[in-house]
């Protein structure tokens, strides 16, 4: 076997975060995606700039920030407190909730370019032939954004894997926990263990590879040009 | 009240729009205009598709849109056929027509076959919209806003984005539609053509206002028509085929009052045709001219002359039996002939258009 046990630990471990937080994106990020295209508030820029704001934010600022909210003085803590869970901070729910956050530009701005695209002539086509804006979203919309959600999950999961400033401050370093991949290859190089390092370091190049590689090859209308 | 009666006030950033019109119930209703007169913007405000934060919307009675009352596009009992065909490129041409079908609520009327034949888009089911021409997108998407059974038939220049070719294919069909489905459109159109071919009832719009409306054999035939129609100008008339010259490959039109020897089209003795008769066609003689080329020569009375676009030309209104023609005529010939109304005159006919 060429990784530790602790590695595949790690690789699980990451391979959960990421599926849950994808999955919490795919949830909560839609509506963002679509209220932000549909929407004439005045709220529209302000929102729209705070969902963006990681792409630009070093995550060790969102993670201290995140750190803050969670602990037993911050809103989250408060929350959590009041609902009878524990603190957050180093579990793994806290880094379920700290990537969601951090990762939250990469479901919805594709989303939001994919709606986009469709522009308003399918609602209208679809609400003269009797459908409500409910039934048209989930019949006429989704289908044709098909190819922007497969994108924008694509990205989440694979942004969510490469995190390491947000999870090591939320985190920390608990095997099992909250030790992913990129804190386990941190560790690896720390205690000098170069051969480990590369391994990971590999599967994780392997992976970023396929899945750009796959993200380029489905995209529908490559083909067509 | 069987009628259709729409007030509607929109005030946008350099564009008006000031409607107050009872519309008939029944037949093809023209929505006529140039580009930006406000005719498509009518249209989706009846469509439920612009909300107009001033209006009224009556439709056979029931309330549509007041002040206190809006009823959402997909409650309105309506068929809508876009300018381009926007068909859901996700589905086949038959999921397309399912997809309505599947979310009318109230009786169907026209049946999935009924439309798929009417359109002649039986062929054509199984195939994805980006694998239709032109043409056929808009026959399937006239067949999807028809197989909803809609009670009010919104066409919106549904032949604009399309060349001549594929115009003449769609044309055809919706004269069928016109002769055989008992429901109200309204179509917007900048084509006089179109209009003059497929509606019974014209309403002109200018700068967003309605500058006429009335039946279209009367309206057209109205000098004073406050809306610019250029070379367009000229009546219809509805006719049957009197008789046919075969030796001279002619037929014969009567229309009330009169008839008109025109190209044989191959319509047989006895049907109906609408003949368009344009303006610039028409010229007036004193006396009735023997040695002429012209083969159309009616007896008429001028009823009245008004100034033409140009301030060398004028329209002559005349009278021939019980129908109307217009004459364009040059200022400086009104003057040479002395015309006035009230005038005996023959009015010599050089082309006439068959629309039917």
């Amino acid at each position: 076997m060429l990784l530790l046990g602790s590695d595949m630990q790690a690789i699980w471990l990451t391979v959960k975060l990421a599926s849950i937080v994808t999955v919490i994106l795919l949830l909560v990020g839609t509506p963002i995606a679509w209220w932000l295209v549909r929407s004439c508030s005045w709220w529209k820029g302000p929102i729209g700039a705070v969902v963006a704001l990681p792409l630009v934010l070093p995550p060790s600022v969102l993670g201290f920030y995140m750190l803050l909210a969670m602990g037993p003085d911050g809103p989250i803590g408060h929350l959590t407190r009041t609902l009878g869970v524990g603190p957050l901070p180093f579990t793994f729910g806290g880094l379920v909730i700290a990537s969601v956050f951090y990762s939250l530009p990469f479901m919805v701005q594709p989303l939001q370019n994919a709606f986009e695209a469709i522009g308003d002539r399918p609602l209208e086509a679809a609400a003269t032939l009797g459908a409500s804006p409910l039934d048209a979203f989930f019949s006429v919309v989704l289908p044709l954004a098909r190819p922007g959600f497969l994108t924008a999950g694509v990205l989440t999961f694979a942004h969510t894997v490469g995190e390491f400033g947000v999870v090591l401050m939320i985190g920390g370093n608990l095997p099992g926990i909250t030790r992913v991949v990129s804190v386990q290859i941190y560790d690896h190089v720390e205690a000098l263990e170069y051969g480990q390092a590369h391994r990971l370091a590999a599967v994780m190049l392997i992976f970023a590879f396929l899945v750009l590689l796959a993200l380029y090859a489905w995209r529908p209308d490559a083909k067509k040009g | 009240m069987e009628t259709i009666e729409a007030r509607f006030h929109v005030d946008w950033p350099g564009f008006l729009l000031d409607v107050d019109c009872v519309l008939p119930d029944r037949g093809v209703t023209a929505l006529f205009g140039h580009s930006g007169s406000g005719k498509t913007t009518l249209l989706r405000c009846i469509a439920g598709l612009e909300r107009a934060r001033q209006g009224f919307l009556s439709f056979k009675g029931e309330i549509w849109q007041d002040d206190t009352t809006w009823r959402p596009t997909h409650k309105r009992p309506l068929g809508y056929v876009f300018q381009e065909a926007s068909l859901f490129p996700h589905l086949t041409a038959l999921g397309n027509l399912r997809y309505g079908i599947r979310r009318v609520t109230t009786e169907h009327k026209v049946s999935l076959d009924q439309a798929v034949e009417l359109l002649g888009i039986g062929h054509l089911l199984d195939r994805k919209a980006d694998r239709l021409s032109g043409g056929e997108r808009q026959r399937v998407a006239i067949a999807r806003a028809l197989a909803v059974s809609p009670r009010l038939l919104l066409m919106d220049e549904p032949l604009a984005a399309l060349d001549l070719k594929r115009k003449q294919e769609i044309l055809p069909y919706l004269e069928r539609l016109h002769d055989e489905l008992e429901i109200p459109v309204l179509y917007v159109s900048h084509s006089p053509d179109e209009v003059a071919r497929l509606a019974d009832h014209l309403v002109a719009m200018e700068d967003g206002r309605i500058v006429a409306s009335g039946p279209l054999v009367e309206t057209l035939a109205r000098i004073d028509l406050p809306i610019r129609l250029g070379e367009d100008i000229g009546v219809v008339l509805d006719a049957v085929v009197g008789e046919r010259d075969e030796a001279w490959h002619l037929a014969r039109m009567d229309f009330q009052g009169g008839s008109l020897w025109t190209r044989d089209m191959g319509a047989a003795t006895g049907s109906r045709m609408r003949v368009r008769v344009l303006a610039r066609d028409v010229s007036l003689t004193r006396e009735l001219q023997v040695q002429t080329s012209i083969q159309n020569l009616l007896p008429a009375r001028v009823s009245a002359i008004a100034d033409d676009e140009h301030p060398g030309l004028a329209l002559v209104r005349i009278q021939v039996g019980a129908s109307v023609l217009i004459a364009r005529l040059a200022k400086r010939a009104v003057a040479a002939l002395e015309l006035s109304p009230g005038q005996e005159v023959w009015a010599q006919v050089k082309t006439v258009t068959l629309l039917e």
